[in-house]
């Protein structure tokens, strides 16, 4: 349906050069990958399953710590397995979330099979009919750099798709240890709390 | 039979400092959602299917706070891959879960999911409480409560349709 040159890790790497003590929580597969190469930080959380819920971890977290903008940057085979968390967010909107789908418009992870994205189906029209305050598509690096500054400080629930190419960049993978990734999560957010 | 279970539980989910309450609506925990709803000290979500509840759940936990899952024993096979975050991350899980299909049943197409519920939360991990009385509810969900939070652990407390009451059509 549309061709994009945006190159994700690019577009991961700028959507978070100024995330100060933003919370980040990852959809499974490339986005991992993707937050992983742009640089590993305690504050990341990285699903590697889980599939359709990385924005309600999101929600989760967002109302738990209102003081901290939330991101949650997935896929869009991931966001479409979650379609009826945009519904649940835009109704409990949070403001500090934001959540943002890299739209190659395929599975990646399982052998590029077409995704409904590519067919028709409008994921920022969906959230901004659910709702979401705000609700945008990226396609070039002026929109990006648009979103980017944004993406901290705009009012929530934040929604963006970003059409992404379909290049698939060298793997990257960051820990996978789940027990691992909770615990420096939470010591890094909570300090000694997180062992209360 | 005590009436006042749903209050029962609302007082061990405030001594448990329960902060998140994520839920399907359901006639079994219509009271207790009410009161969570009506509790400045909770910020209450309804979602469109229950696996959305353990996500935002462990996000909770992920930033400091405590959470609890109404269900109805039908939203549990809903729930099950979803799972997998609190076994692998060691992520607290409480969920209250009401049975249907068990005690009394109406609707036939309860009864699959009603017995399925038991098994299905044990093998992807979940302790499995059961409450079989309105009296042992309390300390069931006191229980419950203290063993995921203390011990990192998913627990679920499966509540018996005969506490609840079988549910009636003819109306």
């Amino acid at each position: 349906m549309s061709v994009s040159t945006l190159d994700r890790r690019a577009v991961v790497a700028r959507l978070l050069r100024d995330r100060g003590g933003a919370l980040v929580v990852t959809g499974l597969g490339g986005p991992s990958y993707d937050v992983a190469a742009a640089g590993d930080t305690p504050l990341n959380f990285y699903l590697w399953a889980a599939m359709g819920g990385a924005a309600m971890m999101g929600l989760g977290l967002a109302r738990a710590q209102p003081g901290r903008r939330v991101v949650v940057i997935t896929g869009d085979g991931e966001m479409l397995m979650g379609l009826g968390s945009l519904a649940t967010i835009a109704v409990d909107a949070p403001p500090n979330l934001a959540l943002v789908v890299l739209d190659n418009e395929h599975y990646g992870e399982t052998g590029m099979q077409p995704a409904h994205t590519g067919r028709g189906v409008d994921l920022q029209g969906i959230a901004r009919a659910a709702g979401f305050a705000e609700a945008t598509m990226i396609r070039t690096d002026a929109e990006l750099d648009a979103l980017a500054r944004r993406l901290f400080t705009a009012p929530g629930p934040l929604f963006a798709t970003v059409k992404v190419s379909v290049d698939t960049p060298p793997m990257l993978l960051p820990p996978r240890d789940g027990a691992y990734l909770r615990s420096r999560f939470r010591e890094a957010l909570l300090g000694p709390e997180a062992h209360r | 039979m005590s009436i006042s279970w749903p209050d029962d539980i609302f007082a061990e989910l405030r001594a448990a400092r329960i902060r998140q309450v994520a839920y399907v609506p359901d006639a079994g925990h219509s009271q207790l959602i009410q009161r969570c709803h009506a509790d400045p000290a909770m910020h209450a979500v309804s979602l469109t299917t229950e696996e959305e509840g353990v996500a935002m759940l462990a996000g909770a936990w992920l930033g400091g706070e405590r959470g609890v899952l109404l269900l109805q024993s039908s939203g549990v096979g809903n729930c099950i891959n979803m799972l997998a975050l609190n076994q692998e991350c060691r992520i607290p899980l409480l969920a209250l879960v009401t049975m249907r299909g068990e005690w009394g049943e109406f609707n036939p197409w309860q009864a699959p999911m009603g017995r399925a519920t038991e098994p299905s939360l044990t093998a992807i991990g979940v302790r499995v409480y059961r409450a079989d009385t309105a009296e042992a509810i309390a300390e069931t969900v006191r229980a419950a409560a203290m063993f995921a939070f203390q011990s990192y652990r998913a627990v679920a407390v499966l509540i018996a349709q005969r506490v609840i009451g079988a549910k009636r059509f003819e109306k």
